[in-house]
């Protein structure tokens, strides 16, 4: 879709007159676009973190609230290897996705498993517990000093319109992997056995065991699944803003769980939908409105959605039945 | 046969007055020992300096625990009607200093903080309140945060002609010469009067305490927790909704106001980050209230002490403290709710020993 | 005048028409029976009556006022209580409480009042524990009163709501299956009571059933709803020898 908007900017405008001005719409339009893909890089992050977020809680019914560390984790991953150990990226990814599987399901079976039918209230505190440990531990091993990571892309991207438009290699990366990654999970959701497990246990827990599905085993590969995109999400958010410290997956992690809600919490589709919306809202806030008052504008726009739509833009309304 | 009846009736609900007592008991002897040790110098200086946040963060534990226990609704924005009360109540402070005596400014200071906060719960809960479970948490978290970042980038100041508001930089506000500069941005209010002393702390809690309970235990309290276990019954028996939950909303909001006044009448720089007044701190407060019960108002209290407490009490560990402190969390929630644990517990914990020791003898 | 006069009453979910043409017309102490097989739409009916749901057309009318659409508050509060066919009580409160509850609109005092223990507190409390207690001790129910809702058996629950629905002085009560999941003998009890409270709170009672010793046993008059729609109406007797009723319980 962006790419037809750039080829509209194209389009030959009038000459000699008016040439200034449309020299200066050009240029903000231009600006705008870049904006427009630095919003959709960031929200592409986004939407893999709200992934993890939205299929936790529609299978387990948790908001868990340590995946934003689990981000975090991950880049620190990525570093090591890239870094320290002088790994080729790709290699680094593949290592930290493994790392981060089993973390997210180490996790599970320690913390949340236990208290799978205790209230909400106390596996979300557990969960906030969960998150400061992994801080705390990132904490000791890599101390408080932002480490600066050096991108797993190297490509310099393309540019456009003479110069006026650069698509760096992280954007379109991050939106292509983030597509990729949406269209493979949609498929495996709807037509794998383990996917249907899934939806079975998000629809009804109680008759999918009467069904003969392991509950247990399907709320561990859905932490498995959300925990290894949280590798990649790491990767490519610190491959975009490269000040690494153990508190760096605790705001996108709030987002993120902002833009599952926001598409819809539960919903694949809305997880991809509110996650691009929140990352456009919040570029576009920053560079025409109030750098500052970037989050409280993105949190603005959640409340008013949630107001007019109470499940989110794509989720669906229950109803209590009397 | 009638009056006995009613005599037995009067003694059930003694039986909450017993615990309003046994609460105010509990904070007395708090109190007592906090003072005690202070009086003999056994009071490090930094924990001496926790004694009113202590206080501060207990009070809107309270109010939260409000929310949570009776109103059933999860907020984790109570660290915004904190903020809200903080910045009013040190605005107010800080601008009268010298105009009105301290005590009676103090009062009014505690008011006002409280009415805004009381207010912002208000107008907040208007909307949020169509919601329901976990959206109404997001909502709440999301108001939170968005107080706490205009509050980041406001601008306010007084000189002659009156009262500038700016959100953009301190130039924006066109002062002239002889005004002040009361919140500068992301540097908030400095020079707030210190006059949250332990002992207004100690007594405010009291008074939240008691106020709490008389309200849950009111005709009031009952239509409220009438609406949280079964909003269609309540509707059914003719209790308008909206207004109850309203009503039990804004009160949380003001009780956590409360705890903003004196928080920002404890420390020479107010500002608003994640930490003092971001989710992060609601998220802690939520965490006072579960650790502490939902809905038993001393478990907040005394559950927020200890958490503050702690990682003071381990500050010896360096390091290592909040890691600590985070499986010491983990830990707690573990052993007092998952189901095989709590199990375990009943056929081998002190109760059941001393009861079969009581069956043996 | 009858006390509820409905007329054409009808409710679609999406392209589902849930109850159609439905009319019924109770008079003042009547002990009226809403009666047909499963799903054919009868709390449907109750939840329109309520306001629960809100009718897509009819009118409802109670009293002579027009109470269609209004809110359940409303509703109740212009004199309509009902009881849940799955029991809803305030389970986290105790028996007391759940009648007291009833009695908020009739005995009333401010929050302040109630936060700053003004006598006025003290004294409506006392008034609303005794009138309380004597709802309740027309059920035996008074010797539960500390008991917590949740903690009740059963058929003591069924009992409790019916109570909690009287507090809030009706005129016309509906009971959504009051003998579902009750033995022969708990049945029997439940058909005392019924007589009892319509001659101790003078009300009329609308009642949806399916134990039909209960209803040919109490119930004055009867309407059959089949499909969501009205198959029969009138006497009791009348009604449940209609051959299309019988044909409509036991199949062609």
């Amino acid at each position: 879709m962006a790419m037809h908007q750039i080829s509209l900017a194209d389009d030959g405008y009038g000459d000699g007159v008016h040439r200034n001005i449309i020299f200066e719409r050009e240029f903000l339009v231009m600006g705008f676009l870049t904006y427009l893909i630095n919003g959709l890089s960031l929200g592409s992050v986004y939407a893999l973190i709200a992934l993890g977020y939205t299929m936790v809680y529609g299978i387990a019914k948790m908001l868990n609230f340590a995946h934003g560390d689990v981000i975090m984790i991950g880049a620190y991953l990525v570093f090591i290897c890239t870094s320290n150990a002088g790994m080729p990226a790709i290699v680094s990814i593949v290592i930290a996705i493994g790392c981060c599987t089993a973390l997210g399901m180490i996790i599970e079976k320690i913390a949340y498993a236990p208290l799978r039918k205790a209230t909400n209230l106390a596996v979300l505190i557990t969960a906030i517990g969960v998150s400061y440990f992994l801080q705390n531990v990132a904490l000791l091993v890599f101390g408080s000093n932002p480490v600066s990571f050096t991108s797993i892309i190297p490509w310099k991207g393309l540019t456009f319109a003479g110069g006026q438009l650069k698509i760096t290699g992280n954007a379109i990366i991050a939106i292509s992997v983030c597509l990729v990654i949406m269209i493979v999970l949609m498929w495996f959701v709807k037509n794998t056995k383990p996917g249907q497990a899934m939806r079975a246990v998000s629809e009804d827990r109680d008759a999918a065991v009467l069904m003969g599905i392991n509950v247990n085993a399907t709320i561990s590969l859905t932490f498995a699944i959300g925990s290894g995109l949280a590798a990649i999400a790491g990767a490519l958010l610190c491959s975009s803003y490269p000040s690494l410290t153990p508190y760096t997956g605790s705001m996108p992690g709030i987002k993120a769980f902002t833009a599952a809600v926001f598409g819809g919490i539960g919903s694949i589709p809305g997880a991809l939908l509110g996650g691009l919306l929140l990352g456009i809202i919040e570029i576009l806030a920053k560079a025409y409105i109030s750098s500052e008052l970037a989050d409280a504008i993105v949190f603005a726009v959640l409340i008013i959605v949630l107001l007019v739509k109470p499940s989110g833009i794509l989720g669906k309304q229950i109803k209590e039945k009397v | 046969m009638k009056m006995e009846k009613l005599k037995k009736l009067t003694t059930g609900s003694n039986k909450s007055t017993t615990k309003l007592i046994a609460t105010i008991a509990v904070i007395v002897i708090l109190y007592a020992v906090m003072t005690i040790l202070d009086a003999t110098g056994s009071l490090t200086s930094l924990m001496k300096g926790l004694l009113v946040p202590v206080c501060a963060y207990s009070l809107v534990a309270v109010g939260l625990n409000l929310c949570v226990g009776y109103l059933g609704e999860l907020s984790l924005g109570h660290a915004g009607f904190m903020c809200v009360g903080a910045f009013i109540s040190a605005f107010f402070s800080k601008a009268f200093r010298g105009t009105i005596p301290d005590v009676p400014r103090f009062i009014i200071a505690l008011v006002i903080g409280t009415f805004f906060a009381g207010l912002f719960g208000f107008l907040i809960a208007i909307p949020v309140l169509r919601l329901r479970g976990d959206y109404l948490a997001i909502v709440t978290l999301a108001f939170g945060e968005i107080i706490k970042n205009v509050i980041n980038v406001l601008y306010v100041g007084i000189d002659g002609k009156g009262v500038h508001f700016s959100l953009k930089d301190m130039m924006a506000l066109g002062m002239e010469p002889d005004g002040t500069v009361i919140v500068n941005g992301a540097q908030g209010i400095t020079g707030t009067p210190r006059q949250s002393t332990f002992t207004i702390a100690v007594l405010l809690l009291i008074v939240a305490v008691i106020v709490t309970h008389n309200f849950v235990n009111s005709r009031t309290g009952r239509a409220v927790k009438a609406i949280r276990d079964n909003q269609i019954a309540a509707e059914t028996v003719g209790l308008p909704i909206t207004k109850y939950k309203l009503i039990a909303f804004t009160l949380s909001a003001a009780i956590a106001g409360v705890g903003g006044v004196l928080y920002a009448h404890n420390i020479s720089s107010l500002t608003a980050t994640t930490n003092t007044f971001g989710y992060n701190m609601s998220i802690m407060i939520l965490v006072y209230v579960v650790l502490g019960g939902i809905g038993n108002f001393s478990g907040s209290i005394i559950a927020a002490t200890l958490l503050i407490l702690l990682p003071e009490m381990l500050r010896g560990l360096a390091n290592y403290r909040m890691l600590i402190y985070s499986i010491v969390l983990i830990a707690l929630m573990l052993f007092n709710w998952a189901p095989s644990i709590l199990k375990w517990r009943e056929e081998h914990g002190l109760k059941a020993i001393i009861k079969k020791k009581k069956e043996v003898q | 005048m009858s006390l509820l006069e409905v007329t054409n009453l009808g409710i679609s979910f999406g392209g589902l028409r849930a109850v159609d043409e439905f009319n019924i017309s109770i008079e003042e102490g009547e002990l009226y029976g809403l009666i047909g097989p499963n799903g054919a739409g009868k709390t449907t009916v109750f939840n329109m009556l309520t306001g629960i749901y809100k009718p897509t057309d009819g009118k409802i009318f109670l009293d002579g006022t027009d109470i269609t659409g209004k809110k359940t508050a409303e509703i109740n509060k212009a004199g309509v209580a009902r009881t849940f066919q799955n029991i809803r009580l305030f389970g986290d409160q105790s028996v007391l409480d759940n009648v007291k509850i009833g009695l908020h609109n009739s005995f009333k005092y401010g929050t302040a009042t109630g936060i700053f223990r003004l006598p006025k507190f003290f004294n409506t409390e006392k008034k609303m524990d005794e009138k309380a207690l004597e709802i309740l001790s027309v059920f035996g129910l008074d010797k539960f009163a500390d008991v917590l809702a949740s903690n009740l058996p059963y058929g003591k629950q069924r009992q409790l709501e019916i109570a909690r629905a009287l507090a809030t002085n009706p005129k016309l009560l509906l009971l959504d299956e009051p003998a579902a999941g009750m033995n022969p003998n708990e049945t029997k009890d439940l058909m005392n009571t019924i007589a009892l409270i319509r001659k101790e709170f003078g009300v009329t009672i609308l009642l949806i059933e399916h134990d039909m010793k209960l209803v040919s046993g109490i119930c004055e008059k009867l309407t059959v709803l089949n499909f969501g729609r009205v198959l029969s109406q009138g006497q009791t007797s009348t009604v449940l020898n209609d051959p299309e009723v019988i044909k409509a319980y036991l199949g062609e």
